[in-house]
């Protein structure tokens, strides 16, 4: 039954989003139908949970991790459950009526309905990081019902602190939660509730309970974090409401007493708990005095409400814990019927400046009646549900706790909080309510509609009800809640409404008289005032808050970016050399590395001599690379010959073959691009006149190369010349032709046992491709590299010295005999490019190296007629050859699904072809078919799409004179 | 034989390393290509070096590694090799872009004072 509170309103929010927007109705019928549906299912599970019963659903999630998705429902959070589902269903009703036509309704309900799942996700989580999850998602889903009118920059304000605080509170709480966890060795709910002694006990559980407090009291806006609050009334009333009366700032408590019987009862509890919690108390009601916004004035009120129950939790005291639940429901029940109200007076008059209204009785008596019905008890007058915890919250605070200071003034602190409260709420009513007739109001004030007003009513009529016999109501319900909190420690305590006069009685009377008496004295001051308290208004928050946040998101960032970073490539490549040093060589350092005996036997001489070369050629191509390109790439093309060679020497052939291949296009490639980089002369320098700086550099970075590469040669010697251990290559060797149906196990691992891989691998191949292709649509060359070469320029003088020549003759002639060759070829590539991917499955071979075999015949091409004349004569698709190459290769991987195997299980088998003969028709040739196509056409792309720049760039080059020209004219 | 290859792998690195450190595009595409040759026949050394005894099996048999060289690493540079080729076509269209948008073929994208 559990996940339906969390499936039903998430599937719920994903369906209002697409309502049509102008179906404000409908939508409010679904929202308001799935509320329901979930306040049905809480009702029906009471006898369960009343009996002592507590429900759980596991579904397993990460469970090495401990991380299960648990929820769990005890009396405590059938409790809150109720309240969420049931102001849920009201607020609908509300919003139906509240939210104006051109709001876009749909998102808010689809908001709405994912902040009740995420609220009734935190309430029945039953793990504690699944609990930090729903925390989060309350303030992300928060943060966005915020910011609803996200055109309005207070809103957007509001939103954002709101996030920033509660979000850092949570990420705190997370940390906490996660050392709680460790703490028990568990992160289920039911395990840390029995493990109390282990946590308090605990030399981590200061820095726990510290964490948790910081999520908790941010969500909950205590004090010093109180501030987001008030900000976050720029949010439509149904939100405020829904949010700062029974959910999300309620959270933060619940947190609190959720994990009261293993945090509470410590002295840090006590001091840091009380002490956040008096402070609220008492600054916010009397800050609440001082509001000239109607929410404003509820915003502070409901902080200063939220402290009261702090308060109560951190006594520690069991019957204090009876009182902090309790006065959870009753401010719940007055605050959400005060808010609507509040939006009620802001709908119809156009305003909610209390300077502004008065005597409204006169307009919507009804309304009226009943706000003062709901502030009355807010203030805690008796006979009303305000009134009973108020009483409880007394009789507490004058109880002796622990002899410290604190609990000496609390009940001081209780009275005077409770007559501010007094103070505003008569400022609430009678301000608003009563004196002369309002003038000029935005709109004519009347009474809101009836079934907008119905929700207000309903919470009015529990408010009365439970204040006048509560046992007979709230009683039970009440009661099964405190049991699953407090166990056997559960107190006996009385619900009436008459306890005889007592301490706490009295305290009530001073309260009611010194607040009535308050407000009269500064009635005339709060006509007129500024919004917010005097002196304290100086000291903002929000602005404290701001500045804070410039200072460490862009003073701090920025400086230390300066410091730190660099815009230089340079130096960035030296960290990243000097930390691969560092990383390669700190683990030999310290596992007491030994240099391996030199052996300097079995050398082949030829072997030997190859690598001289190589080594010459490496060497020579980082010395040639700055002044002679061509040269440095020729001879970079050395020491790919040598590797390859290596590769046939040292049994790999089939790396041999692409190797070779792939040297070939990475030639051509750069080739081509060799045009469109600035000429460069060298001039003969001598070595005293460059500055010492570029010395220093330059030395610096020879050491650092001749450090790299006599580290990589010591641990390449000392790794080759062990024996190998045991590895997964005797696996493959065993299972390649038995299992994957062929000879050649490397082509086996690629395409079989490691297709998945290779399908990676080709994406890539494909995502580079289409990205160089659309880097070089946009490309623009510079002006020095956009004329005719040096070359064509001398073979052109000399067609126009010469009159029996023809312009353009020579360039048409040069390497005549060489191109006509290489057209011929074309067929013969061909052929050799399936000869590759034939036997690729059974000798070195295969997709890759026949792609890219294939493609050097089409660039072949291009090099011997030019780009105009090959594209005349053959139609090129590469964009397509790569698309059905991906296709393919991922449809046969997906074939395997036909006949019940998992992803790119293969098949294989011999085929016979008449000339050809047998060859593997393994169901992996199917995908090497697709390797094939996609190497074949993310090649030819890539070449083509260079090679098409010469011909691009002087049309756009001749454009370019030809405008300056007419331009002249 | 080792001693060459790894010999050979060291100066590959230094020379790719140098020129990994250089202020101009070219220098460290050329760089960068170099270090890929070095890379590669690291990990291909790490399935040791065997003489004639590539994996290719007899039609039919079963393979182990007293006949048969490593393939793995063999299939892992195989891989690396296509890879590097890919690498070495963005990073020098990067470059020629670079050089249009900018005007110069340092790797900063504007000339320092000296280098």
């Amino acid at each position: 039954m559990l996940p339906v509170f969390i499936l039903a309103p998430f599937a719920g929010s994903l369906i209002a989003i697409f309502f049509p927007s102008d179906q404000r109705g409908a939508t409010a019928w679904f929202a308001g139908a799935i509320a329901l549906v979930c306040f049905l299912v809480t009702a029906g599970l009471y006898p369960f949970v009343a009996s002592g019963g507590v429900l759980r659903y596991q579904l397993d999630w990460i469970p090495e991790l401990g991380l299960n998705f648990t929820l769990r429902m005890d009396g405590f959070a059938w409790l809150f459950s109720a309240l969420i589902t049931a102001i849920g269903v009201l607020v609908v009703l509300y919003a139906r009526y509240y939210m104006a036509a051109e709001d876009p309704v749909p998102r808010f309900f689809a908001l709405f309905l994912a902040f009740m799942a995420s609220m009734l996700g935190v309430v029945l989580s039953g793990n504690l990081i699944l609990l930090a999850v729903f925390w989060e998602l309350t303030s992300i889903v928060s943060f966005l019902l915020i910011g609803y009118w996200h055109h309005n920059a207070h809103a957007r304000d509001g939103a954002r602190i709101a996030l920033t605080m509660t979000g850092m509170g949570g990420l705190c709480m997370l940390v906490g939660l996660l050392i709680m966890g460790r703490i028990v060795g568990s992160y289920d709910l039911d395990v840390v509730l029995a493990s109390g002694d282990a946590i308090r006990n605990h030399p981590l559980y200061l820095t726990v309970l510290i964490l948790l407090l910081l999520g908790a009291l941010t969500k909950s806006a205590q004090f010093p974090f109180h501030f987001w609050l008030p900000h976050a009334m720029a949010a439509p009333t149904p939100v405020s409401a829904y949010l700062h009366s029974a959910t999300m700032v309620k959270a933060g408590v619940f947190l609190l007493a959720r994990l009261w019987p293993v945090m509470a009862g410590t002295e840090a509890w006590f001091w840091i708990v009380g002490l956040a919690g008096l402070t609220t108390l008492l600054l916010g009601a009397y800050f609440a005095i001082f509001q000239q916004d109607l929410k404003g004035l509820l915003a502070y009120s409901t902080i200063s409400h939220l402290g009261l129950i702090t308060v109560l939790l951190s006594l520690g005291s069991p019957l204090a814990a009876v009182a902090a639940v309790f006065h959870i429901v009753n401010h719940a029940t007055f605050k959400a019927s005060l808010f609507m109200a509040a939006g009620i007076i802001d709908h119809e008059t156009g305003t909610r400046d209390m300077r502004r209204l008065s005597g409204l009785f006169h307009y919507m008596p009804i309304t009226a009646t009943l706000a003062m019905v709901a502030s009355a008890a807010m203030a805690g007058v008796p006979l009303l549900n305000g009134f009973l915890s108020k009483e409880m919250f007394f009789a507490e605070a004058i109880e002796t706790h622990l002899i410290n200071t604190l609990d000496t003034i609390t009940p001081y602190v209780a009275t005077i909080a409770s007559m501010f409260a007094v103070t505003y709420s008569l400022r609430f009513i009678h301000g608003v309510f009563y004196g002369p007739m309002p003038k000029d109001l935005p709109k004519k004030p009347h009474e809101p509609p009836r079934w907008m007003r119905a929700p207000v009513d309903f919470l009015v009529l529990a408010c009365l009800v439970v204040g006048i016999i509560p046992a007979q109501t709230i009683g039970p319900f009440l009661h099964t809640a405190v049991v699953s909190i407090l166990g056997d420690r559960t107190p006996q305590y009385s619900l009436a409404v008459w306890h005889g006069l007592n301490v706490p009685l009295i305290m009530s009377f001073v309260a009611l008289s010194g607040g009535v008496g308050l407000y009269f004295l500064m009635r005339s001051y709060l006509a007129t005032s500024v919004e917010g308290p005097p002196v304290f208004r100086l000291l903002q928050g929000q602005r404290i808050f701001e500045r804070v946040l410039v200072t460490l998101s862009w003073k701090w960032a920025r400086s230390l970016e300066q410091r730190l970073g660099t815009r230089r490539l340079q130096p960035q490549m030296c960290y990243v050399v000097l930390l691969a040093l560092a990383a390669g060589a700190s683990p030999l350092v310290l596992g007491g590395f030994k240099l391996p005996p030199l052996v300097i036997r079995g050398i082949d001489p030829a072997f030997a001599l190859l690598w001289v070369i190589g080594i010459a050629c490496a060497v020579g191509s980082a010395y040639q690379a700055k002044f002679h390109r061509l040269a440095a790439l020729v001879l970079l093309g050395g020491a790919g010959l040598v590797t390859c060679i290596t590769f046939v020497w040292l049994s790999a052939p089939d790396l041999a073959v692409t190797q070779l291949l792939v040297e070939i296009v990475t030639t051509v490639l750069i080739l081509l691009g060799l045009r469109w980089l600035p000429k460069r002369i060298e001039q003969p320098e001598d070595a005293e006149d460059l500055p010492f700086r570029i010395r220093l550099r330059r030395l610096r970075d020879f050491i650092l190369a001749i450090l790299a590469g006599g580290g990589v040669t010591v641990v390449a010697y000392t790794v080759m010349t062990r024996p190998l251990p045991e590895t997964i290559a005797s696996y493959f060797l065993e299972r390649a032709y038995t299992e994957g149906g062929g000879t050649n196990v490397v082509n086996v691992i690629l395409v079989d046992f490691r297709g998945f891989d290779t399908l990676g691998e080709i994406a890539v191949l494909c995502i580079v491709a289409l990205t160089v292709f659309a880097l070089l649509l946009r490309f623009r060359p510079q002006a020095d590299s956009l004329e005719a070469p040096e070359q064509q320029r001398v073979q052109n003088a000399f067609d126009d010295d010469h009159p029996d020549r023809a312009a353009g003759d020579s360039v048409a002639e040069y390497l005549f005999v060489p191109s006509v060759i290489m057209r011929w070829m074309f067929p013969v590539t061909g052929l050799l490019a399936a000869y590759l991917f034939l036997r690729g499955h059974d000798l070195p071979g295969g997709g890759f190296a026949a792609g890219i075999a294939m493609s050097i015949g089409f660039i072949l091409q291009y090099m011997s007629g030019g780009t105009r004349w090959v594209e005349e004569r053959l139609r090129i698709h590469p964009l397509r050859w790569m698309s059905i190459g991906l296709l393919v290769a991922t449809a046969t991987g997906a074939g395997s699904w036909v006949f019940g195997y998992p992803f790119l299980t293969s098949h294989a088998q011999y085929a016979t072809l008449p000339i050809v003969g047998k060859f593997p028709l393994a169901s992996a040739i199917l995908f090497d078919l697709g390797v094939f196509s996609l190497v074949l056409g993310a090649t030819v792309l890539i070449l083509i799409a260079l090679a098409h720049q010469s011909v691009r760039a002087p049309r756009a080059h001749m454009r370019a004179v030809r405008a300056e020209k007419e331009g002249v004219r | 034989m080792e001693l060459i290859l790894s010999a050979g792998i060291g100066a590959l690195t230094a020379s790719g390393v140098y020129l990994l450190l250089r202020p101009r595009t070219y220098q460290v595409i050329i760089g960068l290509s170099l270090l890929s040759y070095a890379v590669n026949l690291f990990i291909f050394g790490m399935g040791r070096l065997r003489v004639n005894a590539p994996p290719v099996l007899d039609p039919g048999g079963v393979g182990d590694l007293a006949q048969y060289t490593d393939p793995v690493t063999q299939a892992l540079v195989l891989t690396a090799i296509v890879i590097g080729f890919a690498m070495t076509a963005l990073f020098l269209v990067v470059l020629l872009a670079s050089r249009g948008f900018t005007g110069t073929d340092h790797v900063d994208g504007r000339e320092q004072r000296h280098d």
